[in-house]
């Protein structure tokens, strides 16, 4: 039975929406110690042979099943880098939810740096999910850097949702992926930052193969003095297509760069992107106050919705 | 339930950088309970500004608005709503993320079921179960989004609701639909009022009163009977065809 207290149980549903222990394959990572893992027949997790991180594999036709590999901190001055392969084989539809929540209240910084590496077959479909939060009032920093690399093989497809809404100080996302013919990615990232945080988020996707397609789209709202920016770059190598969007609420004192990229490499490219960075509209806000909000309730749901 | 005494508005004159341009001078205008009233007049006489002055998006540079007796000239949008007044934008509020579900449960104040919604959304025609999780955004049309913006008003049941122009930037079709869901609302009027910014021949209609705002000024108001005579054919009154020779 895994041992939990109340602060990485709160944790755990803020990054997984776990309430318990998951149904099917999953590794729970706690200060540093996997505390509990299961594998099933279709997917198998274990400890990477440099016992750095994790190796999961999953079956060819692996279909209708989940894999959770969250992570929690919940001591101060805790740091650590965990490298994790997947390798997902042909034909498979499955579901992967990662995540890391820090709850800091000590004075010392707490970091996790995951390393994720996808390793997708051919004709498979994978949905991968991946959270993360801070919170704890210590003076300490929560601090998260992921890098996310991912080769998908023909035919296949991936949907990444990545969000990180509260209470990460500092974060810097790299998030790298190579598409190998009729392979198509899309991504669906929602970042917050408040106070003095800054985020940075790269992502340096290749279209390689002919029929390849991404769409990126990053919503992002920086309130207080936080900083954040925005680097999407889609390079087209073949016949392929490729859609960004950067989409920013600026408010307070944030500040934010986004820098949207294109390279075609390829006449056969069509590579599009869009980038929007603007305060709240007025009109927005008064609509809502003739509904009966307040404004900074009106300002609140306005937000929500932006970041749904 | 409504009155206005005395109201001006001005805006800074910025083609000269110097003095003001009066919009609205000395308005007084009474509403009753139970009313179904159409301010009409031709464009630019100052017909929008009066309603967002009556739901305080803008206020008045002079003047008193008084809501059940009450002074709230100085109450903010939200007191007003919370008061009891709703307003209907000419152009109506797209939003990224917020569903019509939710705008809904906003409006009514409490979170509604699905049902519940689909029942404000099938009063202004739209089927509901098709419109409930989508997004108040630009995938909807001009004519959709006018009746969303309806449907908002209507959920809030409120003493008085304020239109302003519902029959702007929508086509012929969901036109013909939206004078019956104000026929119905005139039928159902009880305990509150209705004021309706409109041109429309079939909306001025179905008016207890009509109010011709011109200049800036209240040029007529009174009986609808008295007035409609004498507005019809000129641009205050105009037929649902002159919206397509326009």
């Amino acid at each position: 039975m895994l041992k939990m207290d109340e602060v990485q149980k709160r944790l755990l549903e803020e990054v997984a929406d776990l309430h318990d222990v998951p149904v099917g394959a999953y590794n729970l990572r706690a200060n540093g110690k996997s505390i509990g893992r299961n594998s099933t027949d279709e997917i198998i997790v274990d400890s990477r042979e440099d016992g750095k991180g994790l190796s999961i594999k999953i079956k060819d036709g692996t279909k209708k099943q989940s894999v959770h590999i969250p992570v929690v901190l919940s001591e101060s001055g805790m740091k650590e880098t965990v490298y994790n392969d997947f390798y997902v084989g042909d034909d498979c539809d499955v579901l992967i939810v990662a995540g890391c929540g820090i709850d800091n209240c000590g004075t010392q910084d707490a970091e996790h740096d995951g390393i994720h590496t996808f390793y997708i077959g051919k004709n498979s479909k994978v949905r991968y999910v991946e959270k993360h939060y801070g919170s704890g009032d210590g003076m300490g920093k929560r601090l998260l850097n992921p890098v996310t690399d991912v080769h998908i093989g023909e035919g296949s497809s991936m949907e990444m949702e990545m969000v990180q809404i509260k209470g990460v100080d500092s974060t810097e996302r790299t998030t790298t992926a190579s598409l190998a013919a009729d392979a198509h990615l899309v991504v669906r990232e929602r970042l917050m930052t408040h106070g003095e945080q800054q985020a940075i988020s790269v992502y340096d996707i290749k279209l390689d193969g002919d029929g390849t397609s991404a769409d990126i789209v990053s919503r992002g709202v920086a309130r207080d003095s936080s900083y954040q920016k925005l680097d999407l770059k889609i390079v087209g190598n073949a016949v392929c297509s490729g859609h960004t969007e950067c989409d920013s609420i600026i408010m307070d004192k944030g500040r934010i760069l986004a820098v949207p990229s294109l390279e075609a490499n390829s006449t056969e490219a069509q590579l599009i992107h869009e980038a929007a960075i603007g305060k709240i509209a007025g009109d927005q806000l008064n609509k809502l106050m003739t509904l009966g909000l307040t404004e900074a309730e009106a300002e609140e749901q306005i937000i929500n919705g932006f970041l749904r | 339930m409504l009155e206005l005494k005395g109201v001006s508005f001005s805006v800074d004159d910025e083609s000269t950088k110097n003095g003001e341009i009066e919009i609205l001078k000395n308005i007084n205008l009474k509403i009753d309970e139970n009313k179904f009233v159409v301010i009409t007049g031709p464009n630019g006489g100052g017909k929008s500004t009066l309603a967002t002055l009556i739901a305080g998006i803008k206020k008045p540079s002079l003047g008193k608005i008084y809501f059940n007796g009450e002074d709230i000239t100085e109450l903010s949008i939200t007191e007003r709503a919370r008061k009891g007044i709703s307003f209907a934008f000419q152009q109506p509020v797209r939003f990224k993320g917020i569903r019509v579900i939710d705008l809904l449960r906003i409006a009514a104040g409490k979170d509604i079921s699905v049902s519940a919604a689909c029942e404000y959304l099938s009063e202004v025609g739209l089927c509901a179960r098709d419109y409930v999780e989508r997004e108040v955004n630009a995938s909807l049309s001009g004519g959709e989004l006018k009746r969303i913006e309806i449907a908002t008003v209507m959920a809030r049941k409120t003493k008085l609701s304020v239109f302003d122009e519902p029959e702007a930037g929508i086509d012929l079709w969901s036109f013909q639909n939206l004078i019956r869901i104000f026929e119905n609302m005139r039928n159902e009027i009880s305990n509150g009022s209705i004021i309706i910014i409109s041109h429309q021949e079939r909306i001025l209609n179905i008016a207890d009163e009509i109010v011709v705002v011109k200049n800036g000024t209240i040029f007529k108001h009174g009986d609808a009977k008295e007035i409609l005579p004498e507005l019809v054919g000129t641009e205050s009154a105009v037929d649902a065809c002159d919206r397509l020779r326009n």
